[in-house]
């Protein structure tokens, strides 16, 4: 097992390789302007100088191996610097990623934004996980009963409606009608006591009730189908024949080994977390990772899109490893070599 | 498990609907804080490298400049002790130096004196070649700034300056602290991530906190000249969402207390005005929305000569050079209806591309404000521009008027676009529309066909205008000079490509002139040459939209200058 994960962690570097080359190669050639978002009245010779300090005239691959350079060897040391407050030589020139809007080192401020991100999707993706599974595995026990048919229509309708409409929906109900929830998320709160706590919790609720009403949905109905076709299953029916009770058999037998399918598919869903919801923190003003993934691109802010690209890849490529270990430790007839 | 299982639920539930109850109470805010809403979230503090107005606005709480404009585009003192003239001797005869005087005691936030110094620094700050400075066009022709003593500073330029009023006016090119940004300058100027986010200024407010295209938090500077203001003691700007949810925070919740730059429609906005939280309010600066109209032929089939401007005039666009054709355009769209409906407090029906200030605002092309389809129709006809072939366009020598009409992507320019397109169908034009996303559309890339600096198109819409109340360089724009074209990477600030020495001999006239009445006058007749020359078809006069709750008082809306402009003056209502 061990081997194994060391070569699959061997051969993600190579493919991570290609892929921020890709993500790179894309975006150079998109034709968007870092200064196309300025005011008409600044000059185009202003501009072109404006490119000029940016670095968005440099060719391709200069652009690349700066990038390679800073981002995989420059910003990991920076780190470790500031973690360990150990400062080695060179630490002043050693150059940084730099966003072209805010002309500062893109690394710190997705430090500063991910726990808005984690917070909010984080929050919202254990709720949904805490609540569609037992309604997936009720569903698939009690199938075209009241309960299934019930869980159906409301998982239908979270497959169904987009995000920007609940989240629309959501701020006209508890914003402006009952004034129960602000709609605006404030980043700069800070837990201290168990007013703000509260707080908190009120900020997050519509943002969270939002997302974990679509991830819910989706993964109710993922667990009725697994939990179903496990229930067809001949060692269901000897398990029931042997006698064994009801109860057994479905969390002892069915339930777990439904759960193979399941667990893999909530492990591949974690970088989605780190992506952020795009559309629901710009509803509300979360202004975590998703939406600065906009903002950037919105902004012809190469460096950010393809840090942020990059750092996702790089998460799904991690996960997917992740999700394949699960399965060879939950599943006995899969064997790693 | 199923009795288990509704436990929970019914656990959740209550504890969610407790929450809800329970919080009610504390979303009040102590009053003492001032709750401002950019949609567009500020991505740094400092002014001279900015993305923008929402960069420069939320600065301006900060920096301040020598003088700046007030809601009526009046110049007025700021730091500077008066404004300088010819009258006072502030300005020298040949119109060469401009002499400011700071006011005396005038402190940073961090305590220490601000000097003439500083206003120098700031200078060279700025037209350092390798800073980046998106303000430099305000420093066009100086050729130095010199400290005389503590308190004064002598700006000169290269060139008889009849406007002296750009450097160091207004909100984009306000005074910086030497000490802070001495080691700034140049290409030193992107590492200076705490200087750029925590710039240390003259102004009401100091940063508390500033987190990239998100939010600032501001506190009242200890050290603010004015006693007893700012009346706030803190501010928070928070950024992101939409123009729409942003009014409805001011309009609908009341969470905000202002908010900025609301493009929404009209009638949204009207409605969420009634639910009795807020107002909008709204001024005129100078942008105005017009149709551009190519005076050379963008036809694909001419490769390297698409749009290209020759002396000879053998690029001529087949039709739209005719004045029948552009005045019979012109006279087809009902701009009243594109004002009402698609901007409402945001704009004026308009003839002019200078609509304001109002000494130049010009009266004599007015006509153009009643639409007149008929009137359009018979023009073309008695020109004998009709429709040849039977298929309902009209054709000039052989060429159908059909016409490619683009625009940047945003929903009042796709509706505007689809009701001229309408209006011009009722002509007996064909009207094909493209919208190409702003990044790109403004975008200076030269290997991009869809840039408005090359405009591949018959006609294409966006507004423009100029900073601060005087013209002058503004109209210098439509110079042949300054034709779009290759050898200016098509850069060139004259879109239109129109080019005529009668015109380039005003604004040859205008920059000796220093007069303010005949500069008016010379303003006006530029704006009728160009609009009786069917150069540019003016839709919209486009104002600045904001909405403030009731009870804010003291906010007086500013197109000339920075909308927060006397922020230290807001108050709460008691």
């Amino acid at each position: 097992m061990t081997g194994y994960i060391v070569r699959r962690l061997l051969t993600a570097i190579p493919t991570i390789l290609v892929i921020s080359l890709v993500i790179f190669a894309i975006l150079e050639l998109s034709p968007s302007d870092p200064v196309g978002n300025l005011p008409l009245t600044i000059p185009p010779e202003v501009r072109e100088q404006i490119r000029e300090q940016l670095g968005a005239n440099d060719p391709f691959l200069i652009k690349y191996t700066k990038w390679l350079r800073q981002f995989l060897w420059n910003e990991p040391i920076n780190i470790f610097e500031q973690v360990s407050g150990i400062s080695l030589p060179g630490s002043e020139d050693r150059l940084r990623y730099i966003s072209w809007q805010t002309r500062s080192p893109v690394v710190d401020i997705v430090i500063e934004r991910m726990p808005q991100t984690l917070w909010v999707v984080g929050t919202a993706y254990l709720w949904s996980i805490i609540i569609a599974i037992p309604i997936g595995v009720i569903s698939a026990y009690k199938q075209y009963s009241i309960f299934d048919n019930v869980f159906t229509f409301f998982a239908l309708i979270g497959f169904s409606i987009p995000t920007f409409f609940t989240g629309l929906l959501f701020i006209i109900i508890f914003s402006v009608e009952l004034k129960w929830f602000p709609s605006v998320y404030q980043t700069t709160h800070e837990v201290t006591d168990w007013n703000s706590f509260l707080f908190q919790l009120k900020q997050m609720f519509m943002p969270v009730t939002v997302l974990t009403l679509f991830f819910t949905a989706q993964l109710s109905r993922f667990t009725r189908s697994a939990m179903l076709d496990n229930l067809g299953q001949d060692y269901i029916r000897t398990a029931r024949s042997k006698g064994v009770s009801e109860r057994s058999v479905i969390v002892n037998h069915a339930f777990r080994n439904s759960l193979i399918p399941v667990i893999t598919l909530i492990a591949l869903g974690i970088p989605g977390i780190f992506q952020g919801a795009i559309i629901t923190e710009q509803i509300f003003r979360v202004n975590g990772l998703g939406q600065y993934l906009i903002v950037a691109i919105q902004g012809g802010d190469l460096p950010v899109v393809q840090t942020l690209t990059f750092i996702f890849a790089v998460l799904i490529v991690l996960f997917n490893i992740v999700a394949d270990v699960l399965y060879g430790l939950l599943d006995p007839r899969v064997v790693y070599k | 498990m199923k009795r288990s299982l509704l436990k929970v639920m019914s656990l959740v539930l209550v504890l969610v609907m407790a929450t809800g109850a329970l919080g009610t109470a504390v979303a009040q805010d102590d009053g003492d804080t001032l709750n401002i809403l950019y949609w567009q979230a500020v991505s740094t503090l400092n002014p001279y490298l900015s993305g923008g107005t929402k960069d420069i606005e939320a600065a301006s709480l900060i920096l301040e400049p020598l003088a700046r404009y007030d809601e009526t585009g009046t110049l007025v003192p700021w730091l500077a002790e008066e404004i300088p003239t010819l009258e006072n001797g502030g300005v020298s005869e040949d119109l060469t130096t401009i002499t400011w005087t700071l006011q005396e005691g005038l402190v940073w936030s961090d305590g220490s004196p601000l000097t003439s110094e500083d206003v120098v620094f700031t200078w060279e700050y700025c037209t350092n070649d390798e800073t980046g400075c998106n303000a430099l066009s305000y420093f066009t022709d100086v050729t130095n700034v010199e400290a005389v003593d503590d308190l004064t500073v002598t700006v000169t330029f290269g060139l008889a300056k009849p406007f002296p009023y750009g450097p160091f006016v207004g909100a984009e090119a306000p005074i910086i602290q030497a000490a802070q940004f001495a080691d700034c300058v140049g290409i030193n100027a992107p590492n200076c991530t705490d200087a750029n986010f925590g710039p240390i200024g003259t102004g009401p407010y100091v940063v508390d906190e500033f987190r990239a295209n998100d939010v600032v938090t501001y506190t009242a500077n200890p050290n603010y000249r004015v006693e007893n203001q700012p009346f706030f003691s803190n501010v928070v700007f928070k950024g992101g969402g939409d123009a729409e949810s942003a009014a409805r925070a001011v309009l609908e919740t009341g969470e905000a207390d202002y908010a900025w730059n609301l493009q929404v429609l009209p009638s949204i906005l009207t409605q969420m005005e009634e639910a009795g939280e807020g107002m909008v309010v709204s001024s005129f600066g100078t942008s105005v929305e017009r149709i551009m109209v190519n005076q050379t032929n963008p036809d694909p089939a001419l490769g390297d000569d698409r749009s290209l401007y020759t002396e000879d005039g053998a690029n001529e666009h087949p039709f739209l050079t005719d004045p029948n054709v552009w005045m019979a355009l012109s006279m087809a769209i009902d701009r009243s209806i594109i004002a009402e409906q698609l901007y409402g407090a945001a704009g004026q029906a308009t003839c002019n591309v200078l609509p304001a200030p109002a000494i130049y605002a010009s009266t004599n092309n007015d006509d153009c404000l009643v639409q007149d389809i008929a009137g359009a129709n018979a023009l073309l006809d008695d020109a004998g521009i009709v429709d040849t072939d039977g298929d309902g366009i009209r054709e000039k020598d052989g060429v159908p008027l059909v016409i490619l009409y683009q625009t940047s992507t945003n929903a009042v320019r796709q509706s505007t676009q689809t009701l001229v397109k309408q209006w011009w169908s009722e002509i007996g034009v064909e009207t094909e529309l493209r919208n190409i996303d702003s990044a790109v559309f403004f975008g200076g890339d030269p290997a991009s066909p869809d840039t408005y600096g090359k405009f591949f198109a018959d006609v294409e819409m966006y507004t423009n205008n100029f900073s601060g109340t005087d013209p002058e360089s503004y109209m210098a724009n439509w110079t042949c000079s300054e034709v779009s074209g290759p050898d200016n990477n098509w850069l060139g600030n004259n879109i239109p490509r129109y080019c005529d020495p009668a015109y380039d001999a005003l604004v040859a006239q205008m920059a000796e002139t220093a007069v303010l009445e005949d500069r008016a006058a010379l303003a006006i007749d530029m704006n009728d040459m160009l609009i009786q020359a069917g150069v540019m078809i003016p839709l919209v006069h486009r104002g600045d939209v904001s909405a403030h709750s009731l009870d804010l008082e003291g906010v007086r809306m500013n197109s000339w200058d920075s909308e927060l402009w006397n922020i230290a003056e807001w108050s709460r209502a008691q």
